[in-house]
């Protein structure tokens, strides 16, 4: 029993520890940050570097830049794929499969294939330094269309009757049945989207300039030093990034893993 | 009589206005549903189209031109010349060869991970949930985050990593040929070991408890147990992240970025960074094209395996 | 309540509303290239019970549907008080329907669900509450409102579907096989509940099911349908004493009808029937047979075991049932016979070979290619 909770424990410090260190090297000032051997734990709570990092390093206007544009590509992922995903699973219409393949082929072009040429794009529309560049490559995805529509399919085709029957339209049905029903997926995709669209990283490098306009991530590689004096703030920095992922991990965990592990289950 | 005819015609007109106005509405609702349908899906075609298909295409078009020396001269026609020339070149051998070794020294070690993490969490005991949330807890961390930590935490001068490899007054292991790529695949299995871990717990919650429970009874030891029965009750899932963090890996950019940008001498300079450093550094779109049509390829052909055996799997299992 | 409203369900506040009558005229339905309807024509009186019933697959779930609005026809034409419907859609059509599995809205509390169809036609909230209330009233759903569908019992949930397209007082109710999924003793007490609320609401109800005991029971008519074609129409003692065909035989009745086929012997100065070489005397002139072959139909309880009788027949099961009993006998060659017997009798014994014997006028006859019945 003992055994079982000291190897828990050492597995757990392993992936925790670096966490761990970014935490109390943020409470450390450079000099403590140095010495040798190294402190394991804060010697006093000083926010001082976390200031620094707010203030000098814009983390605030960083952390307000990636929490519109998430919070944009979020809604625009769910209502894009919620309403897509209705006409497939509910609707007839010619050429439905192809339509519905074409969804699927989005998944075999990543992001990583298209950064330049999408860069070209938002370019030649003026977009460069905007948060129409941040945003609108991202407000659809092949994914949660597919996602959705599979919560969709499995309710029992009886309740679509059923409200026709009892007079809903595709409005009433849509808000009042299917989508409560579907919401646990939609969860599911939310979550997954808001961390993919949080963490963005290429995309917002090659399309803005203005520091104005930089996301937390784009913000940490420039908090990133060599200077050694500086390094308490970038460890502050870091810490900054992470909570508000690390919150709703802890709220969301399980619309998080359902969203991580339903390709997996569904195929 | 006139009259009589009269008024079977009058008659024979009652019965054609009498009938009910034919009403269409359902077949006229079809055509609304389909209109319906078509606009419900138009917003996120669009979308694709801008983004997804247009610049993939044009990956394609652009491969087949040369782009010029300097700025402002034209660009040449060089049909399937150009792949040719740089699929076959060094640079693009040396850096798939970097980009291959770069899977194989994060997807089976995250794997392994998430496995042992998953097994050692499948079990019930008091406080077990806490145990959980810390093994999942680098889901909060973006590549950028981890890459930052660990920058830090290898620097030359400050670095805590630095002092317990023994390195202090060394340069930065990133900055070691030999070393530089595996430390890299190292911050990487370390930022995904959350997900590997949420993947194989989901792939154990799947297996019936009876089965752990037997080898138990029977007398298998750990590993033994490990091997013949934890790894193949769990071969979907492990097949199932193995593809998704192949393509994950051949993807990598930003650690890169934040880490190495390339180097040294190229160690780290994996097909992303390396399309990426063609086309803003080089300025070399064509080159840059047909980097991102080698990639998609590459992913084309790991999703078409994954549907293949997925297919197979579902055939059986039915 | 004044006309404002656009969708038909006029006259809410009237306490009854006469069920409206029904018709399909010669409607056909392809899926793929295969009729699951061909040419059906049925119609069905104001407040009448009827019953389609049929095997799985033969097209009576299909032609609720169409009469639901949930599929159009390819052909004919679906009236409901002789207004031609057949291009309506589902909610135009003022029909209400109750699922096999109830296909009650999970998320929703029992009152919500009974309340949906009200809402979606923006009946106000005062009279929508007068309407819940009573409807749940005669149901005795009052104590259940606040529960969701998973916390029910199947009977319950049996009862939310009833009183959700009871509500809005339709002009016909549509009922798919709403009893397979309830227990064997619920289901009869079901059965008399239902046909005592029809009743009541003086509705039209067609209600779907594959258990001819259950059409027996519930249905004023009865509507059997095969591969999607129309057998025949009657009251249960009609389709029971004088099925149109031998599918209708076979298919109504438990244990079913016992179908025998004779030869029919031209050649001789006067022609003769025998099965399996008994002649057999029938309850039509010779002039009515066919030339070839003919099924001889004998009910269970129409047949009798006479030890010298002409037909023989092994006995190869004997089976107690209590207030009586049956024996299933086999003939040589024209098939097996059920036979069902009083308990007071002696006992056949397993393989002794015995006569059957049925009166003339209790034989059914049926063409044994067409099947269709020969004579009254």
């Amino acid at each position: 029993m003992l055994l079982r909770y000291l190897l828990l424990a050492a597995v757990a410090l392993v992936v925790v520890f670096p966490i761990y260190i970014t935490v109390v090297n943020a409470f450390l000032n450079p000099g403590e940050i140095a010495h040798r051997p190294p402190y394991l734990w804060p010697r006093r709570f000083d926010f001082g570097a976390f200031g620094t990092a707010w203030s000098r390093g814009h983390l605030g206007r960083y952390l307000l830049n990636s929490l519109i544009v998430t919070t944009v590509i979020v809604a625009a992922q769910v209502a894009t794929s919620v309403a897509a995903a209705y006409a497939f699973a509910f609707l007839r219409f010619p050429f439905r499969r192809t339509l519905f393949v074409v969804f699927l082929a989005t998944m075999m072009i990543p992001f990583e294939i298209t950064f330049f040429t999408n860069e070209q794009t938002i370019v030649h529309l003026g977009w460069y330094d905007s948060y129409l560049a941040l945003t609108v490559p991202f407000l659809a995805t092949g994914f949660g269309a597919f996602l959705v529509r599979q919560a969709f399919l499995s309710l029992p085709s009886a309740l679509s009757d059923a409200a026709s029957l009892d007079g809903a339209g595709h409005w009433r049905f849509a808000t009042r049945v299917a989508i409560p029903l579907a919401r646990p997926a939609i969860a599911a995709l939310a979550v997954f989207s808001f961390f993919a669209a949080f963490n963005q990283y290429l995309w917002p490098l090659i399309v803005t300039k203005d520091e104005r306009l930089r996301t937390v991530q784009i913000g940490l590689r420039y908090l990133r030093t060599s200077a050694v004096d500086q390094v308490n703030v970038t460890f502050a920095g870091t810490v900054l990034a992470i909570l508000p992922l690390l919150v709703l991990l802890i709220v969301f965990q399980k619309q998080l893993v359902r969203g991580l592990t339903a390709g997996a289950v569904k195929g | 009589m006139s009259t009589t005819g009269a008024s079977l015609a009058a008659d024979a007109a009652d019965t054609v206005t009498e009938q009910p106005p034919v009403r269409r509405r359902g077949r006229r609702g079809r055509a609304r549903d389909a209109l319906l349908g078509y606009a419900l899906i138009a917003p996120a075609l669009v979308v694709f189209g801008a983004f997804v298909f247009y610049p993939f295409a044009r990956n394609l078009y652009l491969g087949m031109y040369r782009t010029p020396p300097f700025p402002g001269l034209p660009k040449r026609y060089a049909a399937f010349d150009q792949y040719e020339r740089i699929l076959r070149s060094p640079e693009f051998l040396g850096s798939i060869r970097t980009t291959v070794l770069f899977v194989l020294y994060t997807v089976p070690p995250g794997i392994f991970l998430g496995i042992l993490m998953a097994v050692l969490a499948h079990q019930r005991l008091r406080g077990i949930a806490i145990f959980r949330t810390l093994f999942s807890s680098t889901l909060a961390t973006s590549t950028a985050v981890a890459s930052v930590i660990f920058f830090t935490l290898l620097n030359p001068q400050v670095g805590l990593l630095t002092h317990y490899l023994g390195r202090d007054g060394k340069p930065s292991l990133l900055q070691e040929p030999r070393w530089a790529l595996i430390a890299v695949a190292a911050v990487t299995v370390w930022q995904n070991l959350g997900l590997s871990f949420i993947l194989m717990s989901a792939g154990l919650g799947a297996v019936p408890d009876e089965l752990l429970e037997a080898a138990e009874i029977d007398g298998a030891g750990f590993w033994r147990r490990f091997r013949h029965v934890v790894v193949p009750m769990l071969s979907p899932m492990i097949f199932f992240a193995a593809v998704v963090g192949s393509i994950q890996s051949f993807q990598a950019f930003g650690q890169i970025d934040l880490l190495t940008q390339g180097g040294p001498l190229r160690a780290t300079n994996l097909l992303v960074y390396a399309t990426y450093d063609a086309v803003f550094r080089q300025n070399n779109e064509g080159k840059a094209a047909v980097l991102s049509v080698a990639l998609f390829v590459i992913t084309l052909l790991l999703t078409l395996v994954q549907l293949k055996v997925l297919e197979r799997r579902v055939t059986y299992e039915r | 309540m004044s006309n404002t409203t656009v969708d038909p369900i006029p006259n809410h506040m009237t306490a009854q509303r006469p069920g409206a009558a029904v018709s399909l005229d010669r409607v056909t339905k392809r899926f793929d290239t295969a009729d699951a309807v061909s040419a059906l024509s049925l119609e069905i009186a104001e407040r009448e019970f009827l019953v389609l019933l049929g095997p799985s697959g033969c097209g009576k779930s299909t032609a609720l549907r169409l009469l639901a609005g949930l599929e159009y026809p390819d052909e004919g034409t679906i009236r409901i008080d002789g207004v031609d419907v057949t291009d309506l859609e589902a909610k135009a059509r003022d029909i209400a329907m109750v699922f096999q599995n109830y296909a009650l809205y999970p998320h929703m509390t029992v009152r919500r669900n009974i309340e949906f169809p009200l809402r979606n036609r923006r009946v106000p909230a005062k009279e929508r509450k007068e309407l819940v209330d009573r409807t749940v009233d005669a149901l005795a759903l009052t104590d259940l409102l606040d529960r969701k569908p998973a916390q029910l019992s199947g009977g319950q949930r049996q009862r939310v579907a009833l009183a959700r397209a009871l509500v809005r007082r339709p002009a016909a109710f549509l009922m798919d096989e709403p009893l397979s999924n309830l227990d064997a003793k619920l289901r009869v007490q079901m059965r008399a509940e239902l046909i005592a609320l029809q009743r009541r609401l003086e509705t039209t109800v067609v209600y779907v099911t594959h258990d001819q005991v259950e059409a027996m029971t519930m249905g004023e008519r009865i509507a059997i349908m095969d591969h999607g074609v129309l057998q025949q129409v009657g009251t249960p003692t009609e389709v029971y004493g004088r099925p149109a065909n031998a599918f209708v035989a076979g298919f109504v009745g438990s244990p079913p009808m016992n179908l025998l086929t004779a030869h029919v012997d031209r050649d001789g100065p006067g022609a003769t029937v025998s099965l399996d070489g008994a002649r057999v005397t029938l309850p039509v002139g010779l002039a009515e047979l066919p030339a070839g072959d003919v099924l001889i139909g004998i009910r269970p309880e129409d047949a009798a075991i006479e030890p010298d009788a002409a037909l023989r027949a092994e006995v190869t099961v004997v089976e107690e049932l209590g207030h009586e009993r049956q024996v299933v006998c086999r003939t040589p060659s024209a098939g097996s016979v059920v036979v069902r017997l009083a308990t007071d009798g002696p006992v056949p014994r397993l393989g002794e070979t015995v006569g059957i014997v049925a009166a003339p006028s209790a034989l059914h006859l049926f063409d044994a290619a067409s099947g269709d019945r020969i004579g009254p």
